[in-house]
């Protein structure tokens, strides 16, 4: 598939890295992305084939890392698995065959811009963009919350640390509604 | 420059000096001044015109409750109208000018008003402006507007950027007076989170206008000390310059945080103001009390200000309102304000006690106060030459944000106010002034106990500092019944005791009534000093008792907000977020013209060098599409991914038609009803496994059908083996369209698709460009050999550029949302004009699709009698007769010769084109019995653009009827 050139979320060939005082945004286009959600009464089969695959299903609300998958809970038996795009582009593909008909597998990669935030502490940044009492919830926490109308998920990796989902088509507007505030807190 | 009014003390830093002006007069204030305090400090009493009456005002209070001292703040886009003096923070170089006067500020023509006063009573309006009926809305109705609100806007643009914000905690605090500071220590002590909340710059509430002390310390020193042991601990958020303006539900308080409004203009890309959302567990409202005045005549002469007021510009801000001052009181509080003046230095002249027969009946002095006039217990009459006078009728605890839910407040007679009920909204209790607890130790211990309330804290009580604990003595005197002159009640809103008693006279006496009739309580400061006295002289008319009168609703905001705070970033540009299709970076390279559609920025037409008229472009990619191949980003359908074995037996519940016996590889054209038996949706969906399929929805119902399935997924038909996710970014999906579109296709698409091997309606997983993974649909909006092609949305812009060049030979071209229009309407297709939400698959010839094999959403009231009348709407095509005449949509269809009456209306224009192809406007349209209308002529009448022309009635289908060109 060489001939075709990806463009990145922002529409360009390589992912961009803003940064306004101690805050740093980088786009990540080297996630692969899918959802896994539990068939009806298979629960148990999806479980014990994801443990023996590798995959981590968190709790509700919660991230969970791992090599090279990692996951986050969305919904009630359904997770969004991260994997590093470069092995994994066939990311659906690739746990379809490892978690078999106990689960929809859906791949998501391109439905999303991955944004990393890094600072200190994100604490005074979130609070002017979305409703989720960040100091208070542990790393590892994940949620679906809402940026300047957008639905983003936020995952918490520490108190500066932090990975957001936005939608990929906004990804323009989710940049400029972060630098936005950035430049209002910091 | 001098400040002729300053005295010794307060907390204002004398190190610094600011200078500002008002109405153009430079004065020099200093750090923690506010605007009313620099310009009494300055010998400025005179600060504003009354609304109506236009009558000479100063300020009257220290805070927020301030009717009177109005002005406008800064000059050019910043320039802000009824900015409260008594709470602007004073920078340097702050610009204020009065308002609500012509010319001047000293002379104001408009002041006539005040001598008409005996016309401009309440009901004025009412009574005056009835007739001529021809008059209201021309004449009337601008005059009012002109003569009507206070202050002027600039009319430009808000250069300032506001936020919003979400915050967090364990309890609120509202308001840092001593009850507030002490349930924040309280609850900081015990480790909770905790946010105090004071919409002062300065915390501390009355302790910094008090000369009380507090153990062995000043109370204001008292207040510093907390707070600055509150600003030690780090999960204590102190925010100053922060308005708590309403409780919502569920623990919720807004907040206004005045971020630079203190300063002459806000750091670069900072706020001027944050609109705070507090999530509590708890709240304690600590608010303090708002003092009323008593109405006598004459009582709003600038000078003439609330007792509580004029000793908290002493001792707060070391400003004497005038060298000779009096008291007039009916309580004990009021005697503190003769006693600190004294304490001064200020000459206090006279203190007239109501309780021992003592009353004020007149004041002189036109442009500010120059003498009272005062009876007393014996009938004598004196007058004393003033040039203050401060009044005290007694302190209405802040009972606002507690009544927010409706809840009404309960009278006090021991303080004579109105104090808090036992409800309230959940989870928000009251302490201190706020409860009706007016000493300093009242309102530590409440504090205190209402912070070890609302946080269940265990263990013994800490022990509180000393502090005054007088009793409240107070004996209510509402007005004073002397003479003709005209006694203030409502002073922003120039409502006297007289109005109350026109209206009780014309019998609105109902508090609420009152309110509409006389405008007590409206405006900015929306009645704080003076709806409680309105409503006592109510009750005293009426003879029913203050608490049966009752008070009027409170609402938030609490203190006014500006528009810009609400309105946040969403403003201009950025009132929402867009949505950029795979194919945007390329079209805008072209100079492509884009549409809204939703947040979706969709290209409309791309103009080509020498097109200088919109159907130019659109009709050439048509053309060009039905001749050779175009393409067009469809991306902005929604893409549903339905998997689970139940996902047949899903989709045909959901569907009025079945998908359960769609091959494996086949798509399929689907309608989706309403409940109601009301088209909801369309779309096509295809089966890519065993239990497997993506759902396609219009670009403008993908949210609205998303929901919907996961309605009927989580809630109908939970027994059901079904799982959903949205796929509508993850894939770029291009329609390609015309004859040539499978020649192009084939220049990509690594797989066989010829007719034999990839037939009409195929669909399936393929690989494209050597390799990479694909969707390819054949399917077809355009009436043309058409298919939908997509990939992951991050090779969307490579693949559309592929296209074009390995196509090059069939002169493609990519075209836009008006072109597919154009198309889909010269075949009859759907869509939003159509989609109308109030027609049936009948309605759109489609009534055979809702299966009555199968029960389906929608498909039992579709048969409803109503809906499947022979002689309903049907879809039907139309054309002019004259093949110039023109169309436009919602036009209606009526008989020849029939009058153009809603009765003889036959149905109406849902969509209208121009065909290159057949040259001529088509339309599409809702015909009453159209399908048995076919080939008859009739009119299609616009009453607003005043057309009327003949029209020939077609079937829908009106290019390539048989559909030869999409099977080809």
């Amino acid at each position: 598939m060489a001939s075709l050139q990806p463009l990145t979320a922002l529409g360009r060939r390589e992912p961009v890295t803003v940064t306004h005082g101690p805050l740093t945004i980088a786009e990540r286009t080297d996630v692969a992305l899918a959802s896994v959600a539990a068939r009806k009464g298979r629960m148990a089969d999806l479980a014990a084939a994801a443990r023996a695959a590798g995959v981590p299903l968190p709790a509700p609300a919660a991230h969970q890392s791992g090599t090279p998958y990692s996951a986050f809970w969305i919904a009630p038996e359904m997770w969004f698995v991260e994997a590093p795009f470069a092995s994994h582009e066939l990311i659906a593909e690739m746990l379809k065959s490892a978690l078999g008909e106990a689960a929809s597998i859906t791949e998501q990669t391109d439905a999303w811009v991955a944004f990393d935030l890094a600072a200190p502490d994100l604490a005074p940044l979130l609070e002017r963009l979305c409703n989720v009492d960040f100091p208070v919830v542990p790393a590892g926490y994940a949620t679906r919350t809402v940026m300047e109308h957008l639905g983003v998920y936020l995952i918490k990796h520490g108190a500066g640390a932090v990975r957001l989902y936005g939608p990929r088509s906004s990804a323009q507007s989710l940049l400029h509604a972060l630098e936005t505030a950035a430049r209002s807190v910091f | 420059m001098t400040q002729p009014n300053r005295i010794a003390g307060g907390q204002i830093d004398r190190t610094r000096t600011l200078r500002f002006t008002f109405d153009g007069i430079p004065y020099t204030g200093h750090p923690g001044d506010t605007l009313a305090s620099a310009l009494l400090a300055n010998g400025v009493r005179l600060m504003g015109r009354s609304f109506k009456y236009h009558r000479p005002r100063g300020p009257i209070s220290a805070g927020s409750e301030e009717p009177n001292a109005l002005v406008e703040l800064r000059s050019g886009a910043r320039q802000e109208p009824n900015t409260r003096a008594t709470v602007a923070e004073l920078f340097d170089g702050l610009e204020a000018k009065s308002q609500n006067r012509w010319p001047s500020l000293r002379l104001d023509a408009m002041a006539i008003n005040d001598r008409l006063n005996a016309f401009f009573t309440a009901g004025f309006y009412y009574k005056t402006f009835m007739w001529p009926r021809s008059f209201w809305e021309r004449v009337y109705e601008p005059m009012i507007r002109r003569a009507a609100g206070l202050g002027s806007v600039s009319r430009e643009e808000d250069p300032d950027a506001y936020d919003k914000g979400f915050l967090h905690c364990d309890l609120l605090v509202i308001g840092a007076g001593p009850a507030g500071l002490m349930a924040a220590l309280t609850a900081g002590r015990a480790g909770r989170r905790v946010i105090l909340a004071d919409e002062d710059f300065r915390m501390g509430g009355r302790l910094n206008a008090e000369t009380f002390a507090i153990g062995n310390t000043a109370g204001a020193d008292w207040a510093a000390a907390t707070v600055a042991e509150l600003a030690s601990m780090p999960h204590v958020r102190l925010m100053t310059r922060t308005a708590v303006i309403g409780a919502f539900d569920h623990g919720i308080y807004g907040a206004v945080e005045r971020v630079s409004d203190h300063l002459a203009v806000p750091p670069p890309g900072k706020p001027r103001q944050i609109l705070w959302r507090i999530y509590s567990q708890r709240a304690i409202l600590a608010g303090g009390a708002t003092e009323r005045p008593i109405a006598f005549a004459n009582n709003d002469r600038p000078g003439i200000m609330l007792a509580g007021a004029l000793r908290a510009y002493a001792n707060r801000w070391g400003v004497a309102a005038g060298q000779r001052v009096a008291v007039f009181t009916n309580n004990d509080d009021g005697l503190r304000t003769a006693a600190d003046l004294k304490a001064k230095g200020v000459e206090v002249v006279a203190v007239i006690d109501s309780r021992k027969g003592e009353v004020v009946i007149d004041t002189r002095g036109r442009l500010g106060l120059k003498a009272i006039t005062i009876r007393d217990g014996a009938g004598r009459t004196r007058s004393f030459s003033v040039e203050a006078l401060g009044v005290s009728g007694g302190w209405n605890p802040n009972v606002n944000i507690h009544s927010h839910h409706r809840a009404r407040p309960v009278w006090d007679a021991a303080i004579a106010a109105f104090v808090p009920g036992p409800e309230g909204p959940p989870g928000l209790l009251v302490a201190g002034a706020a409860a009706g607890v007016l000493s300093t130790h009242g309102a530590l211990r409440t504090g205190c106990d209402a912070a070890r309330a609302a946080l269940d804290l265990t263990g013994a009580a800490p022990d509180l500092p000393q502090a005054e604990d007088a009793p409240v003595r107070i004996s209510p005197l509402w007005h004073v019944d002397h003479g003709r002159g005209r006694a203030w009640i409502d002073q922003q809103n120039d409502v006297t005791v007289k109005d109350v008693k026109l209206a009780k006279q014309e019998n609105f006496t109902s508090v609420e009534h009152l309110k509409r009739y006389t405008t007590l309580g409206m405006a900015t400061d929306q009645g704080k000093t003076g709806n409680v006295i309105g409503l006592a002289i109510m009750a005293e008319l009426t003879g029913r008792s203050i608490p049966e009168t009752g008070t009027t609703i409170y609402r938030p905001p609490y203190t006014p907000v500006a528009l810009g705070t609400l309105a946040g970033r969403s403003r201009g540009k950025e009132f929402k977020p867009y949505r950029l299709t795979p194919s945007h970076y390329w079209a805008q390279e072209q100079g492509a013209v884009f549409v809204e559609v939703g947040m979706w920025l969709r290209t409309q037409w791309i103009p080509k060098a020498g097109e200088t008229e919109w159907r130019q472009s659109v009709d050439r990619e048509v053309l060009a599409t039905r001749k050779s191949v175009g393409i067009c980003d469809v991306t902005t359908l929604g893409k549903i991914d339905i998997q689970g074995t139940d996902a047949g037996a899903f989709l045909d519940r959901v569907y009025a038609n079945t998908f359960s016996t769609l091959p494996v590889g086949k798509c399929r054209y689907g309608l989706m009803l309403r409940e109601d038996g009301i088209v909801f949706d369309d779309g096509t969906t295809a089966r890519l496994g065993e239990h497997e399929y993506v759902m396609t929805t219009t670009t403008a119902n993908a949210v609205a059908v998303f929901r919907h399935l996961e309605f009927c997924r989580q809630c109908l038909w939970p027994e059901m083996d079904v799982q959903l996710i949205s796929t509508t970014e993850a894939w770029a999906q291009f329609s390609v369209a015309g004859p040539n579109a499978r020649k192009l296709l084939e220049k990509v698409v690594d797989q066989d698709i010829s007719d034999a091997a990839f037939p009409y309606m195929a669909a399936g997983n393929i690989t494209v460009c050597g390799g990479l993974r694909a969707r390819l649909f054949r399917i077809s909006f355009s009436g043309e050999l058409a298919y939908e092609i997509a990939v992951p949305t991050r090779y969307g812009d490579a693949l559309l550029r592929e296209m074009l060049a390995r196509g090059a030979e069939f002169d493609p071209i990519v075209y836009g949302t008006e072109a597919l229009g154009v198309m889909r309407v010269e075949k009859g297709h759907v869509a939003g004009g159509e989609l109308n939400g109030q027609s049936t698959a009948l309605n759109m010839g489609l009534g055979r699709m809702v299966s009555k094999k199968k029960d389906s959403i929608g498909m039992v009231l579709s048969q409803r009698e109503g809906l499947t009348d022979p002689e309903g709407y049907r879809l039907v095509g139309v054309k002019p007769v004259d093949r110039n005449g023109k169309l436009t949509a919602g036009s209606h269809f009526l008989e020849k010769g029939a009058a153009p009456v809603a009765a003889n209306d036959l149905g109406w224009l849902t969509s209208k084109v121009y065909s290159p192809h057949l040259g001529h406007d088509i339309a599409l349209g809702y015909l009453k019995a159209g399908d048995r209308r076919i080939g008859q002529r009739m009119r299609a009448v616009n009453l607003l653009s005043g057309q009327d022309t003949e029209v020939e009635i077609l079937s829908p289908h009106m290019f390539d009827p048989e559909g030869e060109r999409l099977r080809g």
